[in-house]
């Protein structure tokens, strides 16, 4: 049977970190808003009358998209209305950007798997959010504080070719935004919205068959498992002889499938034409090189930066590199540790990711400063706990924000590398346990580890396992010798 | 320059055309309007062939008529208007919000 | 004295003598109003209370000599396009019959910081389209001069009260002749300004890139006072020009001696009334014995002026009603809507009328796939020739003149049956809207006692070399003071 692989293109919805909506002074913080309809104005509701005038950051940060996804800006930008009627869009017609958009022409790098690839963008342009509907059995309320705010639209070319390779592109896409500074990535906020364009095509072959368009994907995993669930869908559709229908396709969050909205016949037509009431947007140099001066070192650069200074390897380096707020956080704890990297590596992509993730914490709010990481590591490089007591201290810290050094006093869980101490306990563990020295010293090795074990258990795990075996070995010499 | 004067235009716009423009922008027509609209249209826009005579080869689309350029706005909050004085408008409400009929079928 | 029957300059000089208050002026208006508006059926909304409020106002400032403008205290009013805070404002439609603006249009705003009495809204073609006032959803405005007649359109209610000294100005908006032809039909000096050189903001749109507010007033002079006050970039209008303004007063006196005057040979074709042409020619003339240099010049895509003209604004006057929707304002026909298309059908099909239905849906059909190449984006590419001629026109010369019309007001239900016959009557002024460029109308003489007017047209910005060309012949004739039966 004819195998079939994937061709999916991504479209991306991003909305801009402003202060103010796109084309009008009311507040862009919707999410903030006190009641509904409190941020609205006559240009966000579409009174008669009202004209829009673009925000100069919005256009900004469309720019710094661009740059950092390789795009040609193009010099000079139009607005366009695109035309359709829905109750979530007051004028009747988006203000969006139809054939001079922001950016042009760029690409992204992304794995596919373990492969690198590169993956086109076709364009960024600058559009208008909707207004928030609310279903109801029997109507449907309208909310325009998300009305006009500035959106970001992303479109890829359609270079993927697995589900891995969508999410990595969609993953990198999201986290440069966040380099930038002009999204904050809360998917849970809607602030951050894919559409899938999907098809399939016999393994091998370049021909682009029929797409689907899948809409409303509003997280990774709904993005990762629509388009699996689609890609399958065709797959089956083919190999059954039948054909595959172009239409817009709404993902079901809780069905788990996609379900058909409309075919082509009925699609659209926006009739888009170029917006009369906003003059053409001319995008100088001078302006563009201000603002690539501005630009921040993007997670791909500093993946590179990170493996070439700290010898991390590509897997390490991109983990921690996958969100801003964390390779601040780790550059920020290497600075201030005196352990080693690849110490302090193992422990913030180990045992502090999996508190964090476990705990669903949002990186830019930790309960507590890299310098209590740091110090955290410090203590067990210099061995005043041991990697046990360690975990037990990082729990406290995020339970409690308390300094590592505060909570080991306060439990007092200090390791014990005191020799005289230790001493004591080594003989006592020589002491109770006559039959296994004689065990030992009769040459079965294995029963020294157990007596570390006895060691361990007498000090409640504080014991420095490097001062207890050197005492234990020297013990068993003099019981060696004295026998 | 009366085209009105001139021939029956060959040039013709159907019901049915007339019936697909008006549901694109939402305006409800019965069928026997559509028959007037196709022949009004098919007068008008034969009418405006007249611009096939100007040869636009390398002509640029005039995109306005304003010479400015560039106009923006800082990213400044104003103060927005007082719910009410929107509220008050609104045909259909429901507390703080517009109410529509259900919607569905598209998108 | 008949107060109503004073224009602005006149006004102004015995509200600053003291010798009348703003109040006293603005009643008489009203009077005047209430008295003759039942046969001419200019006005849309008459605000009694808060034109009376506002002259209060104006004599305060009038007393305390602080402030003035030359429009302080003078009571106008304006086309019902213009958004007012507080007033119904309809566009003579059905769909927003009941629509209470919670903004001002910017232009009001600078009027009302001028001290100026705003006394109503005018009747006009629903949302500008029409060429005779007869597209009102309300009811027809009736031509001062001739009652069985039109007052043009679409600003015909503005163009029809100040002719009868209904309010000493009115503002219209020209979106391809709306000020001038109605202006020319009733014996008004109106001016069509520069795109982009008045704020659009609150200005209800029909078609973004043409329509333009303007004075219409009893003389050059008083259109230079308005103008004067309401001219200048708005940071809420992106398209509003950041030029600075001229002193336009200052300017009417300079002499006009050697300026060139352009008669564009496609304007004076077969078809014009022969009374028409010879009131033109008979202005020239007048022009020439004014000292200034006459000189044919030739704008060669004139003929297509009018398919330019309706395309671009079919298209975008079909995207700027579709906010007129039944959801936030205006009429909204919901019963038995199983759905909000269901409620948009409804509300579209009762609230706009027949010309505005034909309108929006041919702009649909033009900018549709398949179409958008053919008719859309060959009218911006013909425009841009349009432009190209106004701009080689005024390389030879520094205003053109030409009549506004063919013809003079038609009678009521002429032409109503026929759109296309209709949409020819533009003919002479839709030219400019696609270019931009300014065009006053003066009055310049009678046809079978019917008003005619000519239009002077400048390049971009040179409202003041209209203005001072307009005065200058009004300074040497009077048709723009002769004034019909009802205005007394
Ligand atoms: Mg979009
Ligand atoms: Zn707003």
């Amino acid at each position: 049977m004819t195998t079939y692989e994937p061709v999916i293109g991504l479209e991306i919805h991003a909305e801009l970190q402003t202060k103010s909506k796109m084309f009008c002074g009311c507040s862009a913080a919707y999410s903030e808003a006190p009641a509904a309809n409190t941020l609205i104005c006559p240009v966000c509701t579409a009174l008669p009358g009202a004209m829009p005038v673009v925000n100069q950051k919005a256009v900004e940060q469309a720019i710094l998209v661009g740059l950092a996804l390789n795009c040609t800006i193009n010099p000079m930008n139009q607005f366009a209305r695109k035309n359709y009627f829905y109750p979530d869009l007051p004028k009747g017609y988006q203000i969006s950007q139809y054939d001079l958009p922001v950016a042009s022409n760029g690409w992204l790098n992304i794995l596919a798997g373990t492969d690198p690839q590169r993956i086109r963008v076709r364009r960024a342009h600058l559009e208008e959010d909707t207004a928030k509907l609310f279903h109801h059995d029997r109507h449907t309320l309208v909310d325009y504080n998300r009305a006009g705010v500035p959106l970001l639209e992303i479109v890829s070319e359609p270079d993927m070719h697995t589900v891995e390779a969508a999410l990595d592109y969609a993953t990198r896409i999201r986290a440069i935004l966040r380099y930038l500074g002009v999204n904050s990535g809360d998917m849970e906020k809607g602030v951050l919205r894919f559409e899938a364009n999907v098809s399939v095509r016999p393994t091998g072959s370049s021909e682009l068959l029929t797409r689907t368009e899948i809409k409303n994907l509003n997280s990774f995993r709904a993005l990762t498992r629509a388009t699996a669930f689609e890609i399958q869908r065709q797959t089956q559709i083919y190999q059954s002889g039948a054909e595959v229908v172009q239409e817009t396709l709404g993902w079901n969050d809780l069905k788990e499938m996609t379900i058909s909205q409309r075919s082509k016949e009925e699609a659209h037509d926006y009739r888009y034409f170029p917006e009369p009431d906003l003059p053409p947007l001319e995008i100088n140099r001078a302006w563009v090189e201000q603002i690539k001066s501005e630009l921040p070192e993007l997670p791909e650069m500093r993946e590179q930066r990170l493996i070439m200074q700290f010898g991390l390897t590509v897997n390490e380096a991109r983990l921690l590199t996958s969100d801003k707020a964390l390779a601040d956080y780790y550059e920020k704890t290497v600075s201030l540790s005196k352990s080693p990297v690849k110490t302090i590596s193992n422990w913030i992509t180990g045992e502090f990711l999996r508190y964090v993730n476990d705990m669903g914490l949002d990186l830019e709010h930790l309960p507590f400063p890299p310098e209590h990481l740091a110090q955290l590591v410090d203590l067990v490089t210099a061995k005043a706990i041991n990697d046990n007591t360690a975990k037990e201290v990082l729990a406290g810290m995020f339970k409690t924000g308390q300094s590592p050094e505060t909570i080991v006093k306060a439990n007092n869980l200090g390791q014990i590398s005191d020799q005289d101490a230790l001493e004591l306990v080594v003989a006592q563990v020589l002491n109770d346990n006559p039959k296994e020295v004689a065990s030992y010293l009769a040459g079965k090795q294995t029963v020294f580890q157990w007596m570390m074990g006895q060691v361990a258990r007498l000090t409640r795990g504080k014991a420095d396992p490097q001062v207890a075996r050197k005492l234990l070995l020297q013990a068993l010499e003099k019981a060696r010798i004295s026998k | 320059m009366t085209p009105s004067e001139s021939n029956k235009p060959a040039f013709s716009i159907d019901a049915d055309m007339v019936k697909h423009v008006a549901f694109l922008v939402r305006l409800g027509i019965q069928d026997e309007e559509a028959q007037a609209f196709s022949h009004q249209f098919s007068a008008i826009i034969d009418y405006f062939h007249l611009l096939n005579e100007v040869d636009t080869g390398d002509v640029p689309p005039a995109c306005e008529t304003s010479n400015t350029r560039s106009v923006m706005r800082p990213d400044v909050i104003k103060p927005s208007m007082p719910r009410e004085d929107f509220l008050k408008n609104v045909p259909h409400r429901e507390g703080d919000y517009v109410q529509v009929p259900l919607v569905f079928g598209e998108e | 004295m008949q107060p109503h029957t004073l224009s602005i300059r006149e006004a102004h000089e015995l509200l600053t003598t003291k010798q009348i208050s703003s109040v006293e002026l603005t009643t008489a208006v009203l009077d005047h109003i209430h008295k003759t508006d039942p046969l001419i059926n200019a006005f849309v909304t008459i605000a009694d209370e808060l034109a009376l409020e506002q002259a209060r106002l104006a004599d305060q400032r009038l007393r305390q000599s602080e402030d003035i403008t030359p429009l302080t205290g003078i009571p106008f009013a304006v086309k019902d396009c213009i958004s007012t805070r507080g007033l119904r404002t309809t566009c003579s439609s059905k769909i927003l019959e009941n629509y209470i603006p919670p903004y001002n249009a910017t232009v009001i705003d600078r009027l009302s910081t001028a001290g100026a009495v705003l006394i109503g809204k005018q009747n006009m073609d629903e949302f500008g389209m029409g060429s005779s006032c007869e597209n009102s959803a309300f009811f027809d405005t009736h031509n001062p001069w001739d009652l069985e007649r039109v007052p043009g359109g679409s600003s015909g209610g503005s163009a029809a009260a100040v002719a009868a000294n209904m309010g000493l100005f009115a503002l219209g908006e020209d979106t391809g002749g709306s000020i001038r032809m109605p202006a020319g039909f009733c014996n008004v000096t109106g001016l069509k300004t520069t795109y982009g050189r008045v704020s659009r903001y609150g200005l209800i749109a029909l078609v973004s890139s043409f329509d333009s507010i303007g004075p219409m007033a009893r003389s050059a002079y008083d259109c230079a006072a308005v103008l004067q006050s309401i001219a200048g970039q708005d940071l809420k209008d992106a398209t509003s020009l950041p030029d600075p303004i001229p002193d336009y007063l200052k300017m009417l006196d300079k002499p006009v001696k050697g300026l060139r005057l352009g008669i564009p040979k496609e304007y004076f074709q077969a078809g014009m009334e022969a009374g028409v042409e010879s009131s033109i020619r008979e202005a020239i003339q007048k022009f020439e014995e004014l000292g200034m240099e006459i000189r044919e010049v030739s704008l060669p895509h004139t003929t297509y002026g009018l398919p330019v003209y309706y395309l671009v604004l079919f298209a975008e006057a079909s995207a700027n009603l579709a906010r007129f929707d039944g959801t936030r304002f205006g009429l909204s026909v919901a019963e038995g809507a199983e759905n909000v298309i269901d409620q948009y059908l409804q509300t579209r099909r009762e609230g706009f009328g027949p010309e505005v239905k034909r309108r929006i849906m041919l702009g649909a059909y033009v900018l549709s796939a398949g179409y958008y190449d053919a008719y859309y984006l060959k009218a911006q590419k013909v425009r841009t020739l349009l432009r190209q001629d106004f701009e080689a026109a005024f390389e030879q010369c520094d205003a053109l003149v030409a009549p506004t019309c063919p013809t003079t007001a038609f009678k009521l239900g002429e032409k109503t049956d026929d759109p296309l016959t209709m949409y020819l009557s533009d003919i002479y002024v839709v030219a400019t809207n696609p270019a931009g460029v300014p065009s006053l109308c003066v009055p310049c003489g009678f046809s079978n006692n019917m008003p005619v007017g000519m239009q002077l047209i400048g390049k971009h910005l040179s409202e003041d070399v209209l203005l001072q060309i307009g005065h200058a012949y009004q300074s040497a004739t009077d048709w723009h003071l002769k004034r019909p039966a009802v205005s007394k």
